[in-house]
């Protein structure tokens, strides 16, 4: 793999940790809470993508096109992310954070196990849907670029590109930060802060399907632990970059890809995932909220 | 010869980013001298505090504690060099009890070590009894010896204000910080409380710098006053002397209209 | 003297009376008819108490979240059953082999906290908790990539086996982990090391030390304010934290045939904080109780095969719900307490 590659495919891999970073941020952002669940998301949705594509989620429904079977899976971690923070959370609304946190992991335990009881632990091939002409690589200037690649840093700079817009200039998107801000202020202006707690809980997991499909697509064995691991390095990703900012996940996503594609490609493989942690230490000790992560001072 | 000041700051100040919150203070507190500090809110007393106690690291001047200069030291070392202090929205060691907390205000004069302390050794019972009795010894200045057993966050508001003043005092201070004692109080406990500090004042004989917005208190018993506004001193004298300032009058009240 | 007759004393004997009193029945019962699956979990169990006891000094008295405490622990088990296997001519005595063990496990583990305390504890809140996360991953991988060996001296090597000794006559191989050891970890042996971590944890707390922890976790700015430097009591309540989880590892460790990193991962980090929190943050025996149950509850829910990780994901949530719910807590408050508590803060 020449240095190039290794560039590609860390920033492709990246794309995929900041748009789960998203998730992660946003929901600290306004909930100031660590959803563990996040990852485990991820995972319900590949599945969904991939038992509507391959028709065998219910037995009477038929198989459905790949986009058609997307956009399934979208829609069902939507409506799940919103349900989760339901029942789940919003009971917790006024509780300590190790509580919320706890409940989350809760949350997590029960949708892997879930999984493991409907789907088996017998690891699923995921369909390769980016191929055009058969073909799932494609050559450009001498370098052999898979689709699942493009498809992957397209979407996600979309994504990126719409949220940033949807943040800063639809009325939802302002009362997002308004909350995030201060969900007494916000109130007092007339927002409603549930119903914002739980928009924002839609579009993370709506966005974690989008992250599961691209994932299992570039890494097609699907399991119910497959949303873990990458869930924890979005976290870390989000971390990075500044927790509750929404720039900072998409940069520490970014980041964290690269550094982890380049110690695989350069230094060790094995040691790929020690090397991602010591990287993310060095920054925190650096700078204590992340790369764009607002410090905080505290009122005396 | 006259004695060296306790507290002797030149030219204070400190930025916030662009904002100046504290300028050109200068302030003498002499050995066992009540002196007050007050000013509209907003006017950076508290923010003087946290300077003093290096809880803000001062942009500009000096501060001598006792003739001894504590640029570059830290919020703990100054306790330990003779700064003690309560907060306006009370901190309390809510979750422990009332004499544990006096406890921790005596922590730095408590001599044994963590392996005293795990293995109970004879420096262990003989310094926590010591302990103990002294923080009783201290509590009593307020009548507080029959909370000892209470969880500090379950006292009562004045009570809470109280324990703070007696946790100040355990770790043995040169010059104690009052942010707002009286906040809260109606005025017999306000009275009682200024009895308290003049006692105070003369058991220990140390001195007391308070932030206070109870006029009555203030003019009842501090020997000098200090007037900020805008985070620069606009005043300073006797009661009486600011009773009269026309300054100190407008900062207040606002200017007079013709 | 008044020192022994407050509250605090009192609950901290209630607890060693529990401990003393499970210890004499399982005892008796493992004499007379226990099952080999029970028996088999008894020093599991007593390694999972301590590691909750010691990880609620982190979280309960000290005030900070760890969510590497797993790392501590193989840290314990790796060090330790090395310790144990290089020992194991010198020192024919297993009851001897096993206690020098578990302070080589604690020392190490020490040190590891010490090296870890230095950058986390400059942290603050989540971040700090993401860092501990981070290293407790970062130990996990060093151990899978660990090649160990004992000819005498020690010889160790990273990523690969250069150490000069055969693979099959290392102690640490890589991923395989530790293989062929002695079992020599005894229900007895846990049921001292609780002992032990309780005595250290109580008297810690009552102690000017633990108090000066205790401020840093109710009011740090006011505990400076008295004269309590942050860093050092900090770096001592995680320091002894992580000893006390090293020795749990070594005694984990000694209780199996092999070890292997992955064994101590984030969800087993993430086990522990569960055991602490039901607990009780702060609260010793609910550390204890709860480490006990939740370690056996798979075994009970056995008869719910397939179901029983659902149930204990389901009774979680549930349990935190019902317990931090202000509603529901309000209810069951006025349900069982005709009299309320006046002058409650906050």
């Amino acid at each position: 793999m020449n240095i190039f590659d290794s560039l590609i495919s860390g920033i492709s891999l990246g794309s995929i940790y900041a748009i789960i970073a998203l998730g992660y941020t946003m929901v600290y952002g306004i909930a100031k809470m660590l959803n563990f669940a996040h990852g485990d998301v991820i995972m319900v949705g590949a599945y969904i993508c991939f038992y509507t594509f391959t028709g065998g989620l219910m037995s009477f429904l038929p198989a459905v096109p790949p986009y058609a079977a997307i956009l399934i899976a979208v829609v069902v971690c939507t409506l799940l992310g919103m349900l989760i923070e339901r029942l789940a959370y919003k009971p917790l609304r006024t509780a300590p954070s190790l509580a919320v946190l706890i409940t989350a992991i809760g949350v997590s335990y029960f949708l892997q196990n879930a999984a493991l009881l409907l789907w088996t632990s017998n690891p699923k091939v995921f369909p390769s849907f980016f191929n055009f002409g058969g073909n799932t690589n494609i050559e450009l200037g001498g370098l052999r670029i898979s689709y699942v690649t493009i498809v992957t840093i397209i979407v996600s700079a979309v994504i990126m590109v719409a949220l940033t817009l949807f943040t800063s200039y639809s009325k939802t998107g302002k009362a997002m930060r308004a909350c995030s801000e201060d969900k007494g202020a916000a109130q007092l202006m007339g927002i409603n802060v549930n119903t914002t707690i739980s928009i924002t809980f839609a579009i993370g997991s709506g966005l974690a399907a989008i992250a599961g499909v691209l994932l299992c697509s570039a890494y097609p064995t699907l399991v119910p632990t497959t949303g873990s691991m990458p869930g924890i390095k979005a976290f870390t990703a989000a971390v990075f970059g500044g927790i509750g900012s929404i720039p900072g996940a998409m940069l520490g996503g970014l980041l964290l890809g690269v550094i982890e594609i380049f110690s695989k490609a350069y230094i060790s493989t094995q040691l790929s995932d020690a090397i991602v942690f010591a990287v993310l230490i060095v920054v925190l000790l650096v700078k204590p909220t992340g790369l764009l992560g607002k410090p905080i001072r505290e009122k005396v | 010869m006259s004695e060296t000041p306790i507290l002797e700051c030149r030219r204070l100040g400190i930025d916030f980013g662009g904002l100046t919150a504290v300028d050109e203070f200068d302030l003498t507190v002499g050995r066992r001298e009540i002196a007050g500090l007050i000013g509209p809110n907003g006017a950076g007393k508290t923010t003087v505090f946290n300077l003093l106690t290096k809880v803000y690291k001062p942009t500009r001047g000096t501060i001598m504690l006792d003739g001894v200069d504590t640029h570059g030291m830290t919020t703990v070392q100054v306790n330990r060099a003779g700064i003690a202090r309560t907060f306006q929205n009370i901190r309390l060691f809510n979750n422990l009890t009332v004499e544990d907390n006096v406890k921790l205000g005596q922590h730095n004069h408590i001599n044994y070590g963590l392996w005293s302390g795990l293995f109970r050794l004879p420096s262990y019972w003989r310094e926590e009894k010591a302990a103990h009795e002294r923080a009783l010894d201290l509590l009593s200045i307020f009548d507080m010896q029959d909370m000892a057993d209470a969880k500090a966050g379950s006292l009562p508001y004045g009570a809470q204000r109280r324990l703070e003043i007696v946790r100040a005092l355990a770790t043995e201070p040169k010059i104690l910080l009052l942010d707002e004692p009286a906040a809260g109080m109606n005025p017999s406990e306000t009275a009682e409380l200024m009895e308290n500090i003049r006692k105070i004042r003369d058991t220990f004989s140390i001195a007391v710098l308070l932030i206070e917005h109870d006029m009555k208190l203030v003019m009842g018993i501090c020997e000098n006053i200090t007037v900020v506004n805008f985070g620069k001193i606009i005043a300073k004298g006797t009661a009486e002397q600011i009773q009269n300032d026309p300054v100190v009058i407008e900062a207040y009240l606002g200017k007079k209209e013709a | 003297m008044k020192l022994l007759t407050n509250k605090t004393t009192r609950s901290n004997t209630i607890t060693y009376a529990v401990v003393v009193i499970s210890f004499v029945l399982l005892q008796l019962w493992s004499g007379a008819g226990m099952s080999s699956s029970l028996k088999g979990m008894l020093v599991p169990i007593c390694a999972y108490v301590v590691m909750a006891l010691s990880l609620n000094l982190t979280v309960g008295v000290l005030g900070e979240l760890s969510l590497g405490h797993a790392g501590f622990m193989s840290v314990g088990a790796f060090t330790g059953t090395t310790a144990a296997m290089a020992l194991a001519q010198s020192i024919p005595s297993d009851g001897l082999r096993l206690a020098i063990a578990m302070v080589v496990g604690a020392l190490f583990a020490a040190i590891a906290g010490f090296l870890i305390g230095i950058p986390v504890l400059r942290l603050r809140g989540d971040y700090l908790a993401i860092v501990t996360l981070a290293f407790g991953e970062i130990i996990k991988s060093i151990f899978t990539n660990l090649y160990v060996g004992f000819d005498g001296g020690l010889r160790v090597s990273l990523l690969s086996n250069q150490t000069g000794i055969a693979d099959n006559d290392l102690i640490i191989r890589g991923p395989m982990g530790i293989g062929g050891i002695t079992k020599i970890s005894t229900f007895v042996a846990g049921f001292v090391l609780i002992m032990l971590t309780l005595i250290v944890i109580f008297n810690l707390v009552n102690s000017r030390s633990g108090r000066a922890i205790m401020a840093l976790r109710d009011n740090r700015i006011a505990a400076e304010s008295v004269g309590i430097p942050v860093t050092k009591y900090k770096m001592m309540a995680f320091v002894i934290s992580a000893a006390l989880a090293g020795a749990a590892g070594t005694l984990f460790g000694l209780n199996y045939s092999t070890v292997v990193a992955n064994k101590f991962d984030f969800n087993t980090s993430i086990l522990i904080l569960v055991f602490v929190v039901l607990g009780g943050q702060g609260r010793m025996l609910g550390s204890i109780i709860a480490a006990a149950a939740l370690t056996i509850l798979p075994e009970v829910l056995r008869e719910f095969a397939d179901y029983r990780m659902l149930v204990y994901a389901i009774v979680l949530i549930l349990v935190m719900i019902f317990t931090n719910n202000p509603t529901i807590k309000g209810f069951f408050t006025r349900l069982f307490s005709k009299k309320q508590e006046g002058g409650a803060n906050q």
